[in-house]
């Protein structure tokens, strides 16, 4: 009996945490999401969201956005989370300290030195000019905004597919060896296979936050291409008229979007493993 | 067995970060052979396997299978398999497709793969177990997997590495037997590593001793046992009484001022060497018929026989006997010519052989001790 009385004790700072920060929070999105301006009961905000043009080309935007982002995550980050395990134990800790370093300074502050970097008078467009090339028009376009995703999230996505992989022990590479495997077959019948949680966990880590990207696109492209979280940026103190039913309403779609996709996800993983959402920023 | 050879190993040398692990090691194996290389933590043996497994190349020598060198065959293209320590399963395959494993890698046609593997898991004894997970299985089981995994293949040469370390008393002596049937049945040439000589002298065909990165004696079970050629193998081998003695002539030794008969010749005259006598070998009889004449110091009842300590002139031998004796009695020692064994002086002369702080827990603590730390070096390593 004492025991679980120090138990509440102990856990009570966490629920309050919970029920403070997400509980309270998700309430408040859920009553916005199903009433109209003056506090009545409605479903509107949900039909027009999902009838309303604007509304669904970004919508599908920010999904086909992110898938983009998190393909070109998975490219890049197997091989390089691979290649690093080869590596001595030093020299992994120190790509690992390269992996992590851009994570140290905030998204913003990021994402804005790389719009004056790729800017019509930016830096790059300045050493094209030095070499004797035309400026570029970088910004502006998908390809620039899927890159701005890549670049924050990669991280993201290289981590639990190391993490993983390190994990496999070198014996079990030898016994693949000795069974016939040459380096590829190796990679495709052990490691790969092995891997597996950690690549879901990256799909996961990586497509739930580009799902909700905001702000790299507004930078990158003028606020003229605009995501799902720019759009909830908006309705919520953007616009002159602020709006926090459709607004809620659209985070509340987003959510249920992300739930699913997470699910869809601990289903292939047979769900050990995957500490999926707690992770997620 | 056959009088081909299937495995040479000429002049490996090989060292990791400076320090030498191997230092010259030559040795032949014959086609369906059972061999063992036997030896403490840190010989060499294990790095001998890797070596002809193909996980390592040796910093000089050459590696011959069949007669071709085979220093840059990489691992998978050696018609050889191997059975890891630990097993290294695969954890995300179940029993069928660890088994099937090398079959799909060498894309053996589809129709062919079950009744092969059935073949296997009646041979291991796993029937019925296809379908498990690798971590359901007991260490036992997991051990026949293993088993199944590699011979599946064929392979010239099946090389184990310390296979049965894992398993409990009662199953390392049935998983040796089963081993050392399953070889006979197969004739493939099994290359065994073990530091438990009593699985060396009961599995092998032949036995080779290794300490310090060299080879000490390559030999029979029973010439191991009988004929140690330094004082490393016969305390290695069993339990010696290793004593300083004097070839007066051919067939005559003394030891402890005393001469005694012996069937070992072709040394120099007044040559010193060390002499071991083994402790089954020795009688215990009164003081007056005795050739030496000792004081118990210790008597240890093993339910076979006892173990008694005797002091001669300093030296305290050991003795297993199975008559009782008390501490402190006076006791004679007779000792036939065929007991005495002559040894040439090495490296190790003086450093075995001698029971004075024998205490069997201490002994065996000693040993753990350092099989752990050697452990932990090896896995620092990786």
């Amino acid at each position: 009996m004492k025991q679980r009385g120090g138990s509440v004790v102990l856990n009570a700072p966490y629920l309050l945490w919970a029920a403070l920060f997400i509980i309270i929070p998700l309430i408040f999105v859920g009553y916005y999401a199903f009433t109209t301006a003056d506090g009545g009961f409605t479903f509107s905000n949900i039909v027009t969201f999902f009838t309303s043009e604007t509304y669904m080309v970004v919508f599908w935007r920010s999904i086909v956005y992110a898938i983009w982002a998190t393909v070109i995550c998975l490219i890049i980050a197997y091989p390089f989370a691979y290649c690093m395990t080869k590596l001595n134990l030093s020299a992994q800790k120190l790509m690992m300290l390269f992996v992590m370093l851009p994570m140290l300074m905030n998204l913003i502050v990021r994402t804005y030195s790389w719009q004056q970097i790729l800017e019509r008078n930016g830096l790059l467009n300045k050493l094209l000019e030095v070499l004797g090339f035309e400026p570029v028009i970088f910004l502006g376009n998908s390809a620039v905004i899927i890159f701005g995703m890549v670049y924050n999230y990669l991280p993201f996505m290289i981590l639990p597919i190391y993490s993983v992989m390190s994990k496999v022990d070198h014996s079990l590479l030898e016994a693949s060896s000795d069974l016939g495997c040459n380096a590829f077959s190796t990679v495709r019948r052990v490691i790969f296979p092995m891997s597996l949680p950690g690549v879901l966990s990256g799909i996961t880590m990586v497509f739930v936050p580009c799902v909700s990207t905001f702000y790299i696109s507004r930078q990158f492209s003028d606020g003229n291409i605009k995501m799902i979280g720019d759009v909830i940026e908006d309705k919520f103190y953007k616009s002159s008229v602020p709006d926090y039913n459709i607004g809620a309403t659209i985070s509340l779609v987003l959510m249920v979007i992300i739930f699913i996709s997470l699910a869809v996800v601990n289903r292939f993983s047979d769900g050990d493993d995957l500490d999926g959402g707690g992770i997620v920023l | 067995m056959s009088e081909k050879n299937i495995i040479n190993l000429k002049g490996i040398r090989m060292s990791y970060d400076g320090e030498t692990v191997l230092d010259g090691v030559d040795l032949t194996i014959k086609d369906g052979e059972f061999v063992t290389l036997l030896g403490p933590s840190g010989c060499g043996k294990t790095t001998t396997l890797r070596i002809i497994a193909g996980f390592e190349s040796p910093d000089c020598g050459d590696v011959f299978f069949e007669g071709k060198r085979i220093n840059a065959v990489p691992p998978h293209k050696r018609h050889i398999n191997t059975i890891f320590q630990r097993y290294a399963l695969f954890p995300h395959l179940n029993v069928y497709e660890n088994i099937a494993f090398g079959l799909k890698v060498k894309k053996t046609p589809k129709s062919e793969i079950p009744a092969k593997i059935d073949e296997m898991l009646t041979l291991v004894n796993l029937k019925g177990l296809e379908k498990r997970r690798i971590d359901t299985l007991s260490g036992g089981q997991q051990q026949r997997v293993a088993i199944a995994r590699a011979i599946i293949n064929h392979p010239k040469v099946l090389l184990l590495d310390e296979p049965l370390s894992a398993l409990d008393l009662k199953l390392r002596k049935d998983m040796q037997v089963e081993l050392k049937n399953l070889q006979k049945r197969t004739g493939i040439t099994f290359i065994f590593v073990t530091h438990d000589q009593e699985e060396a002298l009961s599995m092998s065909d032949t036995v080779i001793v290794m300490d310090k990165g060299k080879i000490q004696q390559i030999g029979s079970p029973a010439d191991i046992y009988n004929e140690p050629q330094n004082a490393f193998v016969a305390d290695f081998i069993g339990e010696s009484n290793i004593i300083d003695g004097v070839m007066k002539k051919d067939f005559l030794v003394q030891i402890n001022g005393r001469d005694f008969d012996c069937l070992d010749k072709g040394f120099a005259e007044n040559e010193s060497v060390d002499v071991v006598i083994r402790p089954e070998d020795v009688d215990i009889v009164p003081p007056v018929q005795g050739m030496l004449e000792g004081v118990v110091t210790s008597v240890t009842f093993l339910g076979v026989h006892y173990e008694i300590i005797v002091d001669i002139a300093g030296f305290k031998w050991m003795i297993q006997t199975t008559d009782k004796h008390e501490v402190d009695d006076t006791v004679g020692l007779y000792i036939e010519p065929d007991a005495i064994h002559i040894m040439k002086k090495s490296e190790y002369s003086g450093l075995f052989g001698d029971y004075s702080s024998y205490s069997e827990e201490l002994d065996e603590m000693n040993e753990e001790a350092a099989e752990a730390a050697a452990e932990q070096l090896a896995e620092e390593e990786k």
